[in-house]
């Protein structure tokens, strides 16, 4: 399989924060590679430079080849990375359909003069994007709820929310920013199966995530951060075995994990 | 231009920049514990003139001074518990125009209460002018500065000594964190606007015996003190003063540049500087870039 | 379009050509001239500050620099109307550029006190008068009438058929445009910026390009004005005109803009019927409503109280049905009850 996304010798400041230390991993394409790590490890920030929301002091971040790590994210996210949130960013002055159809922007064109204006071919682009935010809730399984305010839903449904949302900008590569956070077990799994679903889908997906079992049960990869370094990757099997991980990561869900796996 | 005529204009100069100065310090006080440009920070020094002109009809400037001051503080306490405060987790467009709601309210209640003329107040000394080399300077420009001085020493001896200082230090950099630290951000956003009152209030009564005050005043004084503080860099106390003296310099040295009618585009100069720094530079003189971009709005 | 803006729009126009009916003399006619100018440049501003969730403070600048740019070049250097008023449209925007490239990037505040120091700046060079231009704080006249296909504007009637059907048009266009891609692009700003960006939203250039239009619309308010009164001096283009235009879109609830229109019709009807009353306490009153509507009627007066209204008589028949006979008020077990 072949490489889709390379960061090289990430460093990240916050003042006199380091959150990524030299941070080195590659991710193949067509896999689902999570990422775990204690709070504050720096997950979320090597979200944010992916997707270029953040600028890295330092390294580079290859996608498909090229280095992405200084382009805006508008630009990111065209050439096919997208995101959820970790503390759920859906318009709140939108619908949850309108939210979908937000995430067609990059691959829709009409621009501020042909929509004054509102040719057919115009309507015809509305229809369309309308049509596949559509089929997206029914992906996830909001189907129901597509017409309700987005800030109304419930927690569990805004995640899927904005999984649909970064579905509809058609990534190649999907980053998933603690999706099972909030939900109950019977969410988690179907998030799992969802999660899957779209790797079959032919997208490459990188999680974070805290809950062990989702992570051990659906990821190809495992990468282990700490203090923004890496200190272990592998498969989920030899990952959980690795001595470093058990030191720095003694929580029950571990050991539940563990032993549920074997 | 002979020398002494500058270092008249330079006089000048430093007495309308003293007070773009307290009032750019008024900003960056709001500014560092809620991010908020406060639009009504002109009004304080509008009120602070008015009730100043009002109380010195009836006792001494000494005793009128203090209390002039408390009106105007209760006045941004008041502003802060039945506007800001309701309105904390709201959007920053909303917030923004609160603060300039506000600023009509005070504008449009000072008219009500004082009506639309202008007031003169007795200078605290003598008018007699004082040589210095060849020019003159007026004793309320002595006063201007002193206030200043006293001013910008109070506010860095209570920032470094007391703990209510270090904890506003602390709100201004990472607010979540400070309040996580179980300092009360609430109370601190009283009391910023508590202080930015004063200030502003201190900086209006020791300018209307130079100006004269009216319930127009405050828009002006707010425009410039802004682009002083953006100047200096928006939340840092000596940008503030820098940038304030700047501006006055800066506006009494083009009023006296010699072409025809250089003198109305004085209210100019200050907005063009703020535009340049706005557009070339906005994280202001003493600033970085990388702070203006963690703020929250 | 959908169905609800399109029979908007028809019940707009069946009204306005109702009106002059029964409104007829020429006093109330040029209220409604006003209301249609404010109109404009509040659609203009509600798409930027509603749907971009920014805020402008600089708007009559813009109209001052439409009203003057057609003046001066009309009065003056001999232009026909209609190409002046391209002229000044031009420069007016790309002014706007000039003060919205570099702050549009910044955060909120940034951008508002630099379209409140340029309007300032305007209103200071109108003022000055640098180049023997505008006449200083007396202004010039002498501009001419527009004509609209050879039909000359001369009464209040035609201006007011003028003006509001150019309302009419752009109304249309917006409604076009927030109903579209872009309009969720724009909205999608307002909503979060971090999230825009990251679905590939363009963020820097719609802020820029609502900015762009808001700015082109006053200006066109202003070539109108110039050309309705005959006249321009600066008094008019104050900062409080800035401040009065954002209270006229926030009253009709920012967001939305069909309460654009409503809000600006309504606080230009209402400070011409009570004019002596507005004289003193407009500061109060503009202040008061965007206090009031900010902190409780975050959609406006309309919409916002509309749905407290609702929301009491919600709540009143709800508890007239607890109170119906047989179901106890003090139920704590009941699971229904305390929903
Ligand atoms: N914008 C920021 N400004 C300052 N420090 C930051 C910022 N973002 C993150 N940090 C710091 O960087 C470090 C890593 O944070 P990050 O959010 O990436 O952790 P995380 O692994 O996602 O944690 P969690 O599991 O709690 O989500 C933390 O120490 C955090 O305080
Ligand atoms: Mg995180």
């Amino acid at each position: 399989m072949s490489t889709i996304l390379q960061a090289i010798s990430l460093r990240k400041n916050f003042g006199g924060v380091v959150a990524l230390d030299d941070l080195s991993f590659e991710v193949r394409a067509g896999e689902i590679k999570s990422i775990i790590g204690p709070n504050g490890a720096g997950k979320t920030t090597l979200f944010n430079i992916i997707s270029g929301i953040y600028r890295p002091s330092s390294g580079r971040v290859r996608f498909e080849g090229k280095d992405v790590a200084l382009l805006p994210p508008h630009v990111i996210a065209r050439k096919g990375i997208s995101r959820t949130f970790q503390n759920l960013q859906l318009f709140a002055n939108m619908t949850v359909l309108e939210n979908v159809m937000v995430g067609r922007h990059p691959r829709t064109r009409v621009g501020f003069w042909r929509s004054i204006v509102r040719f057919p071919g115009v309507r015809r682009e509305e229809r369309l994007t309308a049509r596949a935010a559509k089929e997206l809730l029914d992906l996830v399984g909001l189907a129901d709820n597509a017409h309700r305010a987005a800030a109304t839903l419930p927690f569990g449904k805004q995640r899927l929310a904005e999984i649909a949302r970064a579905l509809a900008t058609e990534p190649k590569l999907l980053l998933l920013d603690e999706p099972a956070s909030g939900l109950n077990v019977r969410e988690t799994e179907q998030a799992g199966r969802l999660i899957q679903k779209i790797r079959d889908m032919g997208k490459t997906v990188l999680v974070v995530e805290h809950d062990m079992s989702l992570v051990m049960g659906i990821s190809e990869e495992v990468l282990v951060l700490d203090h923004g370094r890496r200190i272990a990757e592998g498969p989920p099997r030899e990952v959980q075995k690795h001595p470093e991980v058990l030191r720095v990561y003694l929580g029950e869900d571990f050991h539940n994990a563990a032993s549920a796996e074997s | 231009m002979d020398p002494s005529t500058i270092l008249q204009y330079t006089f000048a100069g430093i007495k309308i920049g003293g007070i773009y100065a307290m009032v750019a310090l008024g900003f960056n006080i709001i500014y560092n514990t809620t991010g908020i440009i406060n639009f009504a920070q002109g009004e304080f020094v509008m009120l602070g003139g008015m009730f100043m002109v009002t109380f010195s009809r009836i006792m001494p400037l000494g005793a009128a001074f203090p209390i002039a001051v408390l009106a105007v503080v209760i006045v941004g306490c008041f502003l802060e518990r039945a506007t800001i405060w309701p309105a904390r987790n709201g959007s920053v467009i909303s917030l923004i125009m609160i603060t300039i709601g506000g600023s009509l309210l005070l504008k449009g209640l000072a008219m009500k209460v004082w009506g639309k003329s202008s007031f003169p107040l007795r200078h605290f000394s003598s008018e007699e002018p004082i040589k210095i080399l060849e020019a003159t300077i007026q004793p309320q420009t002595l006063w201007i500065i002193s206030v200043l001085l006293l001013v910008v020493i109070v506010l860095a001896l209570f920032f470094k000594f007391t703990l209510t200082g270090k904890a506003m230090r602390a709100c201004a950099a990472n607010r979540p964190a400070a309040s996580l630290c179980g300092i009360s951000v609430d109370r601190l956003v009283l009391l910023s606007f508590a202080l930015s009152a004063g200030i502003g209030a201190v900086a209006g009564i020791v300018i209307t015996p130079v100006t004269l005050v009216n319930y127009t005043c405050g828009s002006m004084y707010a425009l410039k003190g802004f682009a002083a503080a953006v100047l200096g860099g928006l939340g840092i106390s000596t940008g503030a003063v820098v940038g304030g003296l700047t501006i006055g310099l800066m506006e009494c040295y083009g009023a006296a540049l010699p072409f025809q009618g250089a003198s109305s585009y004085k209210d100019g100069i200050a907005l063009l500087v703020l535009l340049i720094f706005l557009c070339a530079k906005p994280s202001g003189i003493f600033g970085r870039a990388a702070i203006s971009e963690l703020k929250r709005f | 379009m959908s169905k609800k803006n399109l029979i908007g729009l028809i019940v707009l126009i069946a009204f306005l050509l109702v009106i002059p009916r029964f409104f007829g003399n020429p006093y109330y006619l040029g209220v409604l001239v006003w209301s249609g100018l404010y109109s404009l440049i509040c659609m203009g501003l509600s798409l930027f500050m509603g749907y971009c969730g920014q805020i402008s403070l600089g708007q009559a600048g813009f109209y001052a620099l439409g009203a003057y740019g057609s003046g001066i070049l009309t009065a003056r250097f001999g232009f026909e109307p209609w190409p002046a008023l391209a002229v000044a449209l031009v420069a007016c925007v790309i002014l706007a550029l000039g003060v919205g490239l570099p702050t549009l990037r910044l955060k909120g505040h940034y951008l508002a006190m630099a379209t409140l120091g340029f309007g300032v700046i305007i209103y200071v060079v109108a003022d000055a008068d640098p180049f023997g231009l505008t006449g200083g704080p007396s202004g010039f006249s002498g501009i001419p009438k527009l004509s609209v296909f050879g039909l000359a504007l001369n009464d209040e009637l035609r201006w007011y058929y003028f003006v509001w059907a150019t309302v009419l048009i752009f109304l249309f266009f917006l409604l076009n445009l927030v109903n579209s891609r872009v309009g969720r692009a724009l909205r999608s700003i307002h909503g979060g910026e971090t999230a825009a960006k990251a679905m590939g939203v363009n963020v820097a250039k719609y802020k820029t390009q609502a900015f762009l239009l808001s700015a082109a619309m006053a200006s066109v308010a202003g070539s109108f004005y110039a050309h309705y009164v005959g006249f321009v001096n600066p008094e008019p283009f104050n900062l409080e005109l800035s401040i009065h235009l954002v209270t006229m879109v926030v009253i009709g609830g920012v967001t939305n803009l069909w309460g654009a229109i409503a809000g600006t019709v309504l606080l230009t009807v209402l400070t011409e019927g009570f004019r002596t009353f507005f004289k003193e306490y407009r500061l109060l009153f503009d202040g008061l409503i965007l206090v009031v509507i900010m902190l409780l009627f975050a959609e406006g007066l309309f919409l916002g109280a509309a749905k407290k209204v609702a929301a009491l008589v919600a709540r009143a028949s709800c508890l007239r049905s607890r109170r119906r006979p047989g179901a106890s008020t003090h139920s704590t077990g009941n699971p229904e009850a305390a929903s």
